[in-house]
């Protein structure tokens, strides 16, 4: 019966429940994805944008609402358990990588995202020339660095290296919550040309938060547009094309 | 010389100590005080068992047992129950003192005239002193290979992984609160451990034993860090077991000073202390500029 890869039905959180200060953060919230789109994903501080990537990522359980993934229900597992199938890049370069281990060392163990991690040997050895070669293609000297921990790294070429993580064993989902948000103008364009290559180039599903109206209109075959936790667009096709920067204004401060 | 030489062999076997703490304070980033009570708790173990007739190969080996369990229920009460560690580990620590009392019978029982692991005869033939070194490096080589294997595995890698950057790791599928449970668990086998040997070689077990254990513990990691700076993953291991008996000599040092023994709480956590400012201290007072500037003076 289902087509979608991702179903999220009825999609109710709450912050502060049983207290005055109770409020609901997503409304009732319905979206269903199909495989191999890349959604960008709108909205004014507050309308519920991280949460929704939170409630997809397992971070945070919704009061109501089931997800799931290819029919699968997800609602009840956790972050951990859903890695298997789902990858994310945070805003804060520092949340995606482990500031002691090496880039190596980082890869290998977002290599085996979601994979049961047992006493076998790591071989890390067999695994540098593979790596090597895929950090050759990105811009910013990434193969140089190899095993240099990545507490090191600049903001950029660690943000870089958790979208490689993040990407490196074709995760089912990609969540991009405003991941190049922390970096200067030039290297936040760089990533999101990488960015837009690697999901057309592997087929990914994604959901790319952004503040950047063009960057929302230019990547990706989808929007939606969150205001105050319920959907006020979603648009694909011939009618995204038409849309432009002052149409998504209106969508910001019309409730 | 006799001095320096009992001053290894017990660095080498508190630098066991060292190397348990070091998995949850360096690794894991958090301080576990549940060390206060594991190590008495193996302490305890090691000797009743000893008294009651087991061997003592056994007995050791039941001491490193008895640190599973402590740090099993500190990891529960950590993870699953969300007490905060410092605190978890304090309960831990103060319930096991009633067990230590059980287990005893009363506050101190002595080893005179049973079989130690220091009593079998090949240590017999070595002079005094020596035994405890000998079998303090062939302990301290073991648990150093045993961990180093460790951490270079998948799992070993998820556990260095949940310290460094918990959020990371639980987004790449890692089950954080296991790992913290795991690390707990080593970590308080090696400390019990300790504990057993130390009984042994003392030739007694105390329920009062485990206080200030957290501080030598913790000044082994430190003035091994001070000492040798940055290393890999493994050298570190090495330097704490290093800085566990360079700490000894420090307290060789004070009781040659003059003072006593009964000192030895004060000066551990007044050098543990210092260490630990160490490089604050060492960038208010601009001291590499002045210790550069003193060389250059004729």
């Amino acid at each position: 019966m289902t087509d979608h890869i991702l179903e999220l039905h009825d999609i109710i959180t709450t912050v502060n429940a049983g207290n005055n200060e109770e409020k609901q953060i997503l409304k009732n919230l319905n979206i269903d994805i199909d495989s191999g789109d890349f959604i960008t994903l709108l909205g004014t501080n507050g309308a519920g944008k991280s949460t929704l990537l939170n409630v997809i990522n397992g971070s945070l359980f919704p009061n109501q609402g089931t997800i799931k993934l290819n029919g699968l229900d997800l609602t009840t597992l956790t972050e951990s358990k859903r890695a298997k199938y789902i990858a994310q890049v945070f805003q804060d370069p520092k949340l995606g990588t482990a500031p002691r281990m090496t880039v190596a060392e980082n890869l290998l163990l977002a290599f085996k995202r979601g994979q049961k991690r047992t006493l076998r040997l790591r071989n890390l050895h067999k695994h540098m020339l593979s790596f090597k070669q895929l950090t050759a293609q990105l811009p910013n000297g990434l193969s140089n660095l190899l095993n240099t921990p990545t507490g090191n790294l600049s903001g950029g070429q660690r943000q870089t290296l958790s979208f490689l993580m993040a990407t490196i064993n074709h995760p089912e989902i990609l969540l991009l919550d405003e991941h190049t948000a922390a970096l200067d103008p030039n290297t936040a364009q760089q990533l999101l040309e990488l960015t837009n290559k690697i999901i057309t180039q592997e087929k990914l599903t994604c959901i790319m938060i952004t503040h950047q109206l063009k960057d929302a209109l230019k990547f990706g075959n989808r929007t939606i547009i969150l205001n105050a936790g319920n959907i006020v667009l979603d648009i694909k096709g011939d009618a995204r094309h038409q849309l432009t920067e002052t149409d998504i204004l209106k969508y910001f401060t019309d409730i | 010389m006799s001095l320096i030489v009992s001053a290894i062999g017990q660095g080498l076997i508190w630098g066991i100590l060292g190397l348990g703490l070091f998995l949850t304070f360096r690794i894991l980033n958090f301080p576990d005080m549940t060390v206060e009570g594991t190590f008495p708790f193996g302490a305890s173990i090691c000797v009743a068992a000893i008294v009651h007739g087991a061997s003592p190969l056994i007995a050791t080996l039941l001491s490193l047992c008895a640190g599973l369990l402590t740090g099993l229920i500190t990891g529960l009460l950590y993870t699953k129950g969300k007490i905060p560690i410092l605190l978890a580990g304090i309960l831990v620590m103060t319930g096991i003192y009633s067990i230590n009392l059980r287990i005893l019978g009363k506050a101190t029982v002595g080893l005179l005239n049973k079989n130690t692991i220091l009593t079998a005869t090949f240590f017999k033939k070595l002079p005094d002193g020596f035994d405890t070194v000998l079998l303090g490096i062939f302990v301290v080589i073991l648990v150093v290979c045993v961990l180093s294997v460790f951490l270079n595995t998948e799992l070993g890698q998820a556990f260095i992984a949940t310290g460094d950057n918990e959020k990371m790791a639980r987004s790449l599928g890692i089950n954080t609160d296991n790992m913290k449970i795991l690390g707990l668990m080593i970590s308080n086998s090696l400390i019990s451990l300790t504990g057993g040997l130390i009984a042994q070689n003392n030739g007694y077990a105390d329920v009062n034993m485990g206080i200030g254990t957290i501080v030598i513990g913790l000044a082994a990691i430190i003035i091994g860090e001070v000492a040798y700076g940055e290393l890999p993953l493994i050298a570190r291991l090495i330097a704490v077991v290093i800085g566990s008996i360079l700490y000894r000599f420090v307290l060789l040092i004070v009781l040659k000073l003059g003072f006593s023994t009964d000192d030895f709480k004060l000066i551990s956590a007044i050098v543990l202390a210092l260490c630990l400012m160490l490089p604050l201290l060492k960038n208010k007072l601009n001291l590499g500029k002045v210790i550069k500037k003193g060389v250059q003076q004729p």
